[in-house]
C-alpha cells in the first residue's frame, strides 16, 4: 500500500498510537446498543406493517394486553400530536409531525415495515407472540416505489394533508415534497456556444447503509417524568432532540447515554425505537429495550434514495467546459427529505463550470423513510457526471485526468450554488493519479482464461461540515490528562481527538484518556457525521488544551511566585523564562500543586472545511460467460487536509470506497410491485465480502484546510462518491458499452453482451 | 414463553474452560443463551439468520454462528468466545495485531473476526492471503474494506 | 455596497436578478434593507426574529453560524441558500 503523509515537525500527529478503546473492543468487553442490562428491565416489540401503503381503519390491542407476561401495549395515540413545524439543521430536517409520525403510524403507513403498535413484556420472546395478536383493520392503498410513478399525475398521493414546496409555491397533492432549482449563468447560450454536449441519464436502485449492529432502544421513564435513553447513535444530543420533540418535553428531561456504535454512516442519525421504549417503560414503570431484527433493520431504517439523474454538460473543442445541466429527482421514502440541496451542491463540484442549471426534486415514495448514507446525495449525481465526463474524454479523444486537470474546480471558482471555493486540493489529486503507480501501470485488456479487463477513474466530492462541539479537559495527579467529549466513536475519534490535545500539551497520545459521556455530562456536541468529528471536536480539544496549558501557566507562577509571562510551556515541562533553575515535569506540577484541580472547557460551532476530494482509480474483470465481475486493484487517493491518525484515515478510504463497490455491482432493494423488500437479508442483499476484494490502496495527499489549526479537512465520506462512475466506466472500458443503472450486476452484464 | 407450558432445560456446558452449568428454554439459540443466560455479550448479533459472522463462536474446535445453534446444544460441549482468547499474560496475537493494524473501526464484528481468524491459525499457521479472505469469507464488515483485517491475521501468523 | 445572492425561487417569486445590491452592517440590517427595498422578502428569510432553520447565509464563502447578528464589515458577496441536509 502507498500512502504518502508528508513528514511534519509534529509529535503525535500523523503517529499511529493504538486507539484507546481499542482494547475494550478486541476482548469483547465493549458496550454497544443492545449489551446494555439494567435491573428490572423488560423486553419490547413493535409491530410493523405488512402493506407499503395503506390507512390504518382500527387497531384492537386487547387480546395483546391479557395476554399472560404483558406489561403494556402502545399506539401512536400514545404519542402527543405534533404539528408541521420545521426542524431544519445540518443533521436533523423535516416536520416534527413527520418525526414523531415516522417512530409511530397514526393514521397511515408509508412503507412496508412501518411501525403501528408496540408491546411490553417480561421477556422479548413473550412480546413477540403478543405483537401477533394486535388487528390491525388497514384499507390497502396502490404504492409508488420509484420517482417516476411518484411523479406521474395519476399517481397515488402519500400524504393528503402535505403542502409541497415547488420554486416558493404550496401545492397539495403531490408526491413531489421539494422542487428546487439552482441557476448561475446563462446556461441557454452557454450550451449553444459548445462544441460538443454529452447528456447522460442514470437510474439508482435504493440501497442501506449496511452496518452490522442493528438498532435498538433502552429507557426509563421516572416518577419526575425524566427520561433516560442508552442507544447507538451518531449523536447523543441529537437524539436527545429527537426524542424530546416526539414525547413534547423539554430537552433537560431527556438524557441520552451513547453505548459503542456498531456502525452508523448517516443511518443512525434518526431515532427509530428510543420514543417506543421511553413510553412503554413509562406505561410499565420498568426500563424496557427494543432492538430491530436484520429484516427490520432493512425494511424500515436507513436506506440511502435511488432515482433518476440526468446530466448534461457542453464543452468548447479544445474541452473545456461551458456550460451543464443536470436534473437530480430522488426518493425522499415515506417522508421529506432526500438530500437534493445536498446533490445540487455535489453534481458539478469538481469542475470550473461558469453556466449552471440545476433542477431537483425531492420525491416520496413508498420506502422507508431516507436516512442519510455517507455524503448523502454526492454518490448519485457523480454517477451522471463522471459518466458524462468520460464521454466527452472519449469523444474528444483526450486523456481522463488531463481533461480534469483542464476543468478543475479550485480555490475561487464559484459554485453551482453560488459561493466560491476556499482553498481545496482537487488538483493535487488528479496531479498525483496522473503519477500514480495504478494509472502508469498497464492493463492487459484480455487475461489468459477469456476474462475482458477495463480500467476506470473517477473523481467526487463531499464538503465536511463543521457545527458544534465541547471538550473538556481534567489534569491527573500523575501528569495524565482526562478528556470528556460527546462525539459518539464510530471508527478511531477518540484517538483523533485525544490526539490532538497531546500535540498541543507536548505528551504522548497515551497519557491523554478520552471519554464519551452523556449529555448531562458535556456541552452540545453535533452528530458524529458529515465528516466533521476529527475536524470540529479535535478543534475543540486543541482549544481545551491551550485553555489547560493557560490554567497550568497561571498556578505554576503562583507556584514559583515568578509572573506568568516568565513560565515557558513546552513538550510537558514547565519552566521559567529567565531561571533555568525552576523547571517540572506535568506529573511533578501536578503533584505539588496547591490551587485547585487543574480543567479546562472549550467549544466550537465551525463552518464547513471546505471540502475533500477524491479521485478513485479501478481494474476490473468480467467473465463474459457468467457476467461476474472481479475488483482486481482499486486506488483511493484524496486530500485529506491532514492525517492526525493515518491508519484511521487509510481506513475510511477503504472503508468507503467499498461501499461504493458494493453499490455499483450488487447492492439493491429488490422490490416487490406491491412496494414489499424482497431481498431484506445479508444473503440475498449482497453486501462485499473479504474474498470479493484486493488491497485497497491509498494515496492521502494533504492539503491543509485553512479553517483548522492542523488542517483537518474531514475524510468519510468523499471515498464513497467516486466508485460507481469508476465502476461503471471501467465496465464500459472493458465490454464497450455503459450500463447506467446499479447495480451493475452480472444478469445486467450478461444481458448486455447478448444484445451487442 | 408464558402462554405455554414449556419447560426450561439444565445443561452442563464448558465456556472458554469453565464448566457451568445453566438453565435454558428449548427455543432459544445459543447467541441468546450466551448473551441474556450466562451475561457474556462480546457475542454480537448482527442479522440471527447465519449471514454475518457476528456471533461466531468455536464449538470443540468448529467456528459456527452461534445464531443457527440451539443454547440446549452446548450441552456437554466445549465452547469458546471472543471473552476467552486474552489471558492473565496478555493479549492474543491476533487481538493485538488487530490493534496495531488498526484492523476495526466500530468493532461490532471484530469479536465474530477473531474467533474465526483463531480457529483459522490453530490449523494453519501460515495462510496465504487468497487463504485468509477465503477464510473470512463468512464474517461481514461494513466498515474497513478488509484490507486492514486480513493485514493484521497476516501479521499475527507471521 | 453588498453583492447578495437570493435563492432562485426567492429571485422568482419576487421576480429579481441574479445579483442585487444591499447594505446592512449586519444582517439583520441587511435584510431589513432588503425588505424595505422589495418587501415581503424579509418573510422568506427571517421566521421569530431568527434565521430560517431552512435558510443559510454564506458570506464570503464562510456560512455565518451567527445569524441576524453577525457582522458584515468588509464583506463582499452573501449567499441566502437553502440549509443543506446530510449526514
Amino acid at each position: 500500500m502507498v500512502s504518502k503523509v508528508k513528514k511534519s515537525e509534529y509529535k503525535v500527529i500523523g503517529t499511529r498510537p493504538i486507539r484507546h478503546d481499542g482494547y475494550d473492543k478486541v476482548t469483547g468487553r465493549a458496550q454497544y446498543g443492545a449489551d446494555i442490562k439494567l435491573p428490572g428491565m423488560i423486553y419490547g416489540a413493535v409491530l410493523r406493517s405488512p402493506h407499503a401503503h395503506a390507512k390504518i381503519k382500527n387497531i384492537d390491542t386487547s387480546k395483546a394486553e391479557n395476554m399472560n407476561g404483558v406489561f403494556a401495549v402502545m399506539t401512536a395515540k400514545d404519542l402527543p400530536r405534533l404539528t408541521d413545524k420545521q426542524r431544519g439543521n445540518s443533521e436533523e430536517s423535516g416536520s416534527e409531525k413527520h418525526l414523531s409520525e415516522n417512530v409511530m403510524a397514526l393514521d397511515k403507513v408509508l412503507y412496508k415495515g412501518h411501525v403501528v403498535a408496540a408491546v411490553s413484556a417480561n421477556d422479548v420472546n413473550t412480546a413477540r407472540e403478543a405483537i401477533k395478536k394486535i388487528i390491525v383493520d388497514y384499507e390497502v392503498l396502490k404504492p409508488v416505489i420509484n420517482v417516476d410513478q411518484a411523479m406521474d399525475k395519476d399517481a397515488p398521493i402519500l400524504h393528503e394533508d402535505f403542502i409541497g414546496d415547488h420554486l416558493g409555491k404550496k401545492v397539495k397533492n403531490t408526491n413531489i415534497a421539494t422542487y428546487n432549482r439552482y441557476k448561475i449563468g446563462n446556461v441557454d447560450d452557454a450550451f449553444k456556444k459548445c462544441d460538443l454536449v454529452v447528456e447522460k441519464e442514470v437510474e439508482l436502485q435504493t440501497v442501506h447503509q449496511g452496518y452490522i449492529e442493528p438498532h435498538s432502544g433502552t429507557a426509563i421513564w421516572d416518577e419526575d417524568d425524566r427520561v433516560k435513553v442508552w442507544t447507538s447513535t451518531q449523536g447523543s444530543f441529537t437524539n436527545r432532540d429527537s426524542v424530546s420533540k416526539v414525547l413534547s418535553l423539554d430537552v433537560s428531561r431527556v438524557k441520552v447515554t451513547p453505548m459503542e456504535i456498531g456502525g452508523g454512516f448517516g443511518g443512525k442519525i434518526p431515532v427509530y425505537l428510543e420514543p417506543i421504549a421511553a413510553v412503554l417503560s413509562k406505561k410499565s414503570r420498568r426500563p424496557v429495550q427494543l432492538v430491530m431484527s436484520r429484516t427490520d433493520v432493512f425494511d424500515a431504517s436507513g436506506p440511502a434514495p435511488g432515482g433518476k439523474v440526468i446530466v448534461k454538460i457542453g464543452v468548447d473543442k479544445n474541452g473545456k467546459m461551458l456550460a451543464g445541466y443536470a436534473d437530480i429527482r430522488l426518493e425522499a421514502g415515506g417522508y421529506p427529505e432526500a438530500f437534493i440541496e445536498a446533490a445540487a451542491k455535489c453534481v458539478f463540484s469538481c469542475y470550473n463550470i461558469p453556466s449552471m442549471d440545476i433542477e431537483a426534486y425531492d420525491v416520496l415514495v413508498n420506502k422507508p423513510s431516507s436516512a442519510p448514507y455517507r455524503a448523502p446525495g454526492s454518490p448519485q449525481v457523480a454517477f451522471a457526471t463522471e459518466t458524462v465526463v468520460d464521454e466527452i474524454c472519449k469523444k474528444l479523444d483526450m486523456d481522463l485526468i488531463d481533461f480534469r486537470l483542464l476543468n478543475v474546480a479550485e480555490k475561487g471558482t464559484r459554485t453551482a450554488l453560488g459561493p466560491k471555493y476556499r482553498k481545496i486540493g482537487l488538483k493535487e489529486v488528479l496531479e498525483a493519479a496522473k503519477k500514480s503507480d495504478h494509472w502508469n501501470s498497464k492493463l492487459e485488456k484480455k487475461s489468459g482464461n477469456g476474462k475482458v479487463r477495463g480500467r476506470g477513474i473517477a473523481s467526487g466530492y463531499w464538503f465536511n461540515i463543521g457545527e458544534k462541539s465541547a471538550v473538556n479537559l481534567s489534569l491527573n495527579m500523575d501528569g495524565t490528562v482526562i478528556l470528556t467529549e460527546g462525539s459518539t466513536d464510530i471508527g478511531g475519534s477518540r484517538a483523533s481527538i485525544a490526539m490532538q490535545a497531546a500535540e498541543v500539551l507536548g505528551i504522548n497520545a497515551e497519557s491523554v484518556r478520552p471519554s464519551v459521556v452523556d449529555t448531562d455530562s458535556i456541552g452540545h456536541t453535533d452528530v458524529t457525521g458529515g465528516s466533521r468529528t476529527t475536524y470540529a471536536t479535535g478543534y475543540a480539544a486543541y482549544k481545551a488544551a491551550h485553555m489547560l496549558i493557560d490554567e497550568i501557566t497561571s498556578k505554576a507562577a503562583k507556584i514559583w511566585d515568578i509572573s506568568e509571562d516568565d513560565i515557558k510551556y513546552k513538550d510537558g515541562i514547565i519552566s521559567s523564562r529567565t531561571d533555568s533553575e525552576l523547571n517540572m515535569t506535568l506529573r511533578e506540577f501536578a503533584d505539588q500543586n496547591p490551587f485547585g484541580p487543574v480543567v479546562s472547557s472549550a467549544s466550537v460551532d465551525l463552518e464547513e472545511a471546505a471540502g475533500g476530494f477524491g479521485t478513485h482509480i479501478v481494474d476490473l474483470e468480467i467473465d463474459p460467460e457468467t457476467g461476474k465481475t472481479d475488483v482486481i486493484r482499486y486506488t483511493v487517493l484524496q486530500d485529506v487536509g491532514k492525517a492526525i491518525h493515518p491508519s484511521y484515515v487509510e481506513g475510511q478510504l477503504q472503508g468507503g470506497a467499498t461501499q461504493g463497490i458494493g453499490w455499483a455491482l450488487n447492492e439493491e432493494y429488490f422490490m416487490s410491485d406491491d412496494g414489499k423488500m424482497l431481498n431484506s437479508s445479508y444473503l440475498d442483499y449482497r453486501m462485499p465480502i473479504a474474498l470479493d476484494l484486493p488491497m485497497i490502496e491509498t494515496v492521502l495527499i494533504e492539503v491543509p484546510s485553512e479553517d483548522h489549526p492542523f488542517g483537518v479537512r474531514g475524510v468519510g465520506e468523499t471515498p464513497i462518491c467516486p466508485p460507481v462512475p469508476a465502476i461503471s466506466n471501467a465496465v464500459n472500458d472493458a465490454i464497450g458499452t455503459r450500463i447506467l443503472s446499479t447495480p451493475i450486476k452480472a444478469s445486467k452484464i450478461l444481458n448486455t453482451l447478448k444484445s451487442m | 414463553m408464558s402462554d405455554n407450558n414449556v419447560r426450561k432445560v439444565a445443561i452442563n456446558t464448558t465456556i472458554n474452560g469453565q464448566e457451568m452449568d445453566i438453565l435454558v428454554d428449548p427455543y432459544v439459540s445459543l447467541l441468546e443463551t450466551l448473551r441474556e443466560v450466562v451475561g457474556m455479550t462480546g457475542t454480537k448479533e448482527g442479522c440471527n439468520d447465519g449471514n454475518c459472522g457476528a456471533c461466531t463462536i468455536n464449538i470443540d474446535g468448529r467456528i459456527v454462528d452461534s445464531c443457527l445453534v440451539l443454547g440446549v446444544e452446548a450441552e456437554g460441549k466445549n465452547i469458546e468466545t471472543v471473552e476467552g482468547m486474552a489471558t492473565p499474560d496478555g493479549l492474543h496475537p491476533l487481538q493485538q495485531a488487530f490493534l496495531e493494524e488498526a484492523a476495526l473501526q466500530c468493532g461490532i464484528c471484530t469479536p465474530g473476526f477473531l474467533v474465526s481468524a483463531k480457529a483459522l491459525l490453530d490449523n494453519e499457521p501460515k495462510p496465504s492471503e487468497e487463504r485468509i479472505r477465503h477464510w473470512l469469507a463468512g464474517n461481514l464488515c461494513r466498515c474497513t474494506g478488509y484490507d486492514k483485517i486480513v493485514k493484521a491475521v497476516k501479521k499475527a501468523s507471521d | 455596497m453588498i453583492k447578495v445572492f437570493l435563492p432562485y425561487k426567492t429571485r422568482k417569486l419576487f421576480d429579481l436578478p441574479v445579483e442585487i445590491d444591499a447594505e446592512g452592517n449586519n444582517l439583520r440590517n441587511l435584510i431589513e434593507f432588503l425588505d424595505i427595498k422589495y418587501p415581503g422578502l424579509k418573510q422568506e428569510l427571517v421566521d421569530d426574529e431568527k434565521l430560517k432553520p431552512t435558510i443559510s447565509a454564506v458570506i464570503d464563502g464562510r456560512t455565518t453560524r451567527l445569524g441576524l447578528i453577525q457582522k458584515l464589515d468588509k464583506v463582499s458577496e452573501i449567499h441566502f441558500l437553502p440549509s443543506i441536509a446530510g449526514g
